[in-house]
């Protein structure tokens, strides 16, 4: 089954534009890479709400929380990698006051492909949803960007980190698909094992789920889009109706999506879990999608480690 | 502007307020076992006339939308910050004595929680930052309230400030109104030992802004100098006041011990009180 890709970014710059007809009160910041991450596009329709702090993200991130300790629906935006200079600022001056401020970063991950290591963050989902007050979410597709920025303007007022990335990303959803806080989707169902996986890894693990068919292998396929708070009841049902639990994520396997779906199941249900992300080490320059099969992140890496996880191999490599 | 006519008894009042200040800062360090005597006592002068004269705020509606707004962005000088507050009226005063204690509204750093508190701080360097997100904030809601940020001199060393202080030149902040509380002591030492700026007032001519230098203890100077800020037309302005660390205790002015400690022993908080003229 092939399914068209679409842009999260262009997306997200487009739902900006739809909030700022509603609402005048949305503001928008960025820092000298708006037409990367398309808050461009807001900027260009509202040139007074927009602004453009050049390359100073220390004072585009407590410009957004001056904004909003005044009222202001805030969008601030970068590429995710330099919001993460920031972390200070972001925990004193927004998390610590609660603010209304959004976070929408855009270029995560590996698939940056060609700029390398330095624009592949992969650490960026641990560093945020460590912090009180922040929520994550990494959308799957174009549909659920949407309709999570949606989300966070129209029903939120504390902040949030939502991930986004450079490549276009298959379209998983249906066009009416709207996202529901600290829900995860269930793409399929299935008895064996579970994949939990986040943004394109969910679209890769839909495609090992039928090559581990044809192996007698029936997968249950969730996306876990809000990584905090996350799904707790998926990941407990999981557990114990597959028994076995694999994750996936374009992030390191430490603070990302598998380490909260192994803490969770821990506490509550224990079973094998084994994670799939970045093994304790940097990017690599390359193309976005060759890179997946070089850190072994590809289908046939999942559809592997899916049958290793279904036999109960536990000799899996070690990280470091 | 230097014609201001202001009364020798009002010039006395605010002084009387700033006294208050520092009185009610060294009991709260000496009673919470810690905390930030020298730079709240360099900056009550300063506190004083903003809170009594130069702001437009009520502490009956706190969050009135046309106030003027106050960070202070070198947030470990919260006794100073909570003792204007309760001097205006923004909480009894009988909360000053349960600073830094367990639930107490009164965080060690200046927080949010506490009525007449804009904003959080205690990290250095954000607040001028916070500052310009509100002035746009006044901009976007054409609404003419000033935002007014104190800042310390160590504070500069600080990334966040000269790219705020882009910022505030780029958009023409002439709303936002910095007061450099410059009294040559850091936690480590004199601000020209740790990491010594060859010249401040040029420094931030150059990044486009209004300056004005002024003696941070003499209230007549630093009321024509906040009046001089709030007529600017479209500039920010940022006032450098020369104050004395420990202001006011002769055995804290100007030394970096007491940045971060209070009075070491009864006798030395005794003396503080009696130097500041406490009954």
């Amino acid at each position: 089954m092939e399914t068209k890709s679409e842009s999260l970014r262009e997306a997200y710059g487009n739902e900006l534009v739809s909030l700022g007809k509603k609402d005048p009160n949305v503001v928008v910041l960025d820092a000298d890479l708006s037409s990367s991450t398309r808050t461009g596009i807001f900027g260009k329709e509202f040139p007074d709400r927009f602004f453009n702090m050049g390359i100073s993200e220390q004072s585009m991130v407590t410009a957004a929380a001056g904004l909003a300790l005044s009222g202001k629906k805030v969008f601030a935006s970068t590429f995710a990698v330099f919001l993460m200079r920031t972390y200070e600022q972001i925990r004193q001056s927004v998390c610590y006051n609660n603010l209304d401020v959004k976070f929408v970063t855009t270029h995560a991950g590996i698939t940056v492909g060609e700029d390398g290591a330095t624009h592949q963050i992969i650490e960026d989902i641990g560093v945020m949803a460590g912090l009180p007050h922040m929520s994550v979410i990494v959308p799957v597709d174009a549909v659920e960007t949407r309709s999570v920025i949606r989300y966070v303007h129209d029903y939120t007022v504390s902040p949030y980190y939502v991930r986004l990335t450079r490549e276009k990303f298959p379209v998983l959803n249906d066009a009416d698909y709207e996202y529901v806080p600290r829900k995860s989707v269930t793409f399929k169902d299935g008895s064996d094992l579970t994949i939990i996986g986040c943004g394109v890894m969910v679209s890769f693990a839909l495609k090992a789920a039928e090559e581990l068919k044809g192996k007698g292998i029936d997968a249950r396929v969730i996306n876990m889009s809000s990584i905090k708070p996350m799904d707790r009841e998926a990941v407990v049902k999981a557990a114990s109706e597959t028994g076995r639990i694999l994750t996936v994520e374009e992030h390191s396997i430490y603070n990302g999506l598998g380490s909260r779906v192994a803490e969770i199941v821990g506490e509550e249900y224990p079973v094998l879990v084994h994670r799939m992300g970045m093994r304790d080490t940097f990017g690599k320059s390359g193309k976005s999608w060759e890179l997946f099969d070089y850190f072994h992140l590809g289908v046939p890496d999942i559809v592997r480690s899916a049958e290793s996880v279904f036999r109960e191999e536990k000799k899996f490599e070690s990280v470091s | 502007m230097e014609q201001l006519n202001i009364p020798e008894i009002e010039i006395s009042r605010y002084a009387e307020i700033a006294r208050q200040i520092r009185i009610n800062s060294i009991k709260m360090v000496y009673a919470a076992s810690s905390g930030h005597p020298g730079g709240s006592l360099s900056a009550a002068d300063i506190l004083a006339v903003l809170y009594f004269r130069e702001m437009n705020i009520d502490p009956v509606e706190p969050d009135d939308p046309d106030r003027d707004r106050f960070i202070l962005s070198k947030g470990h000088a919260s006794p100073g910050m909570y003792s204007v507050l309760s001097l205006r009226g923004f909480f009894p005063q009988e909360l000053l004595k349960d600073f830094r204690r367990l639930n107490s509204k009164l965080e060690g750093h200046v927080h949010k929680g506490v009525p007449g508190i804009e904003s959080s701080t205690g990290s250095l360097g954000q607040g001028l930052g916070v500052g310009v997100g509100m002035a746009l904030a006044a901009k976007l809601d054409k609404k003419d309230y000033h935002v007014f940020v104190m800042i310390g001199d160590g504070e500069l060393e600080e990334g966040n400030i000269w790219e705020s202080m882009m910022a505030a030149y780029k958009f023409k902040l002439n709303n936002l109104i910095v007061i450099l509380d410059r009294n040559g002591v850091q936690l480590d030492g004199k601000t020209q030992d740790v990491m010594p700026l060859h010249d401040i007032p040029g420094m931030v001519k150059s990044f486009g802004w209004n300056v004005i230098e002024i003696d941070g203890h003499d209230i007549r100077q630093i009321i024509i100098a906040l009046e001089q800020a709030k007529s600017s037309h479209d500039l920010p302005t940022f006032i450098v006041a020369h104050t004395v660390k420990g202001k006011g205790v002769s055995y804290m002015e100007g030394n970096y011990k007491y940045h971060g400690s209070p009075p070491a022993s009864e006798k030395e908080y005794q003396q503080a009180l009696k130097e500041l003229g406490d009954e």
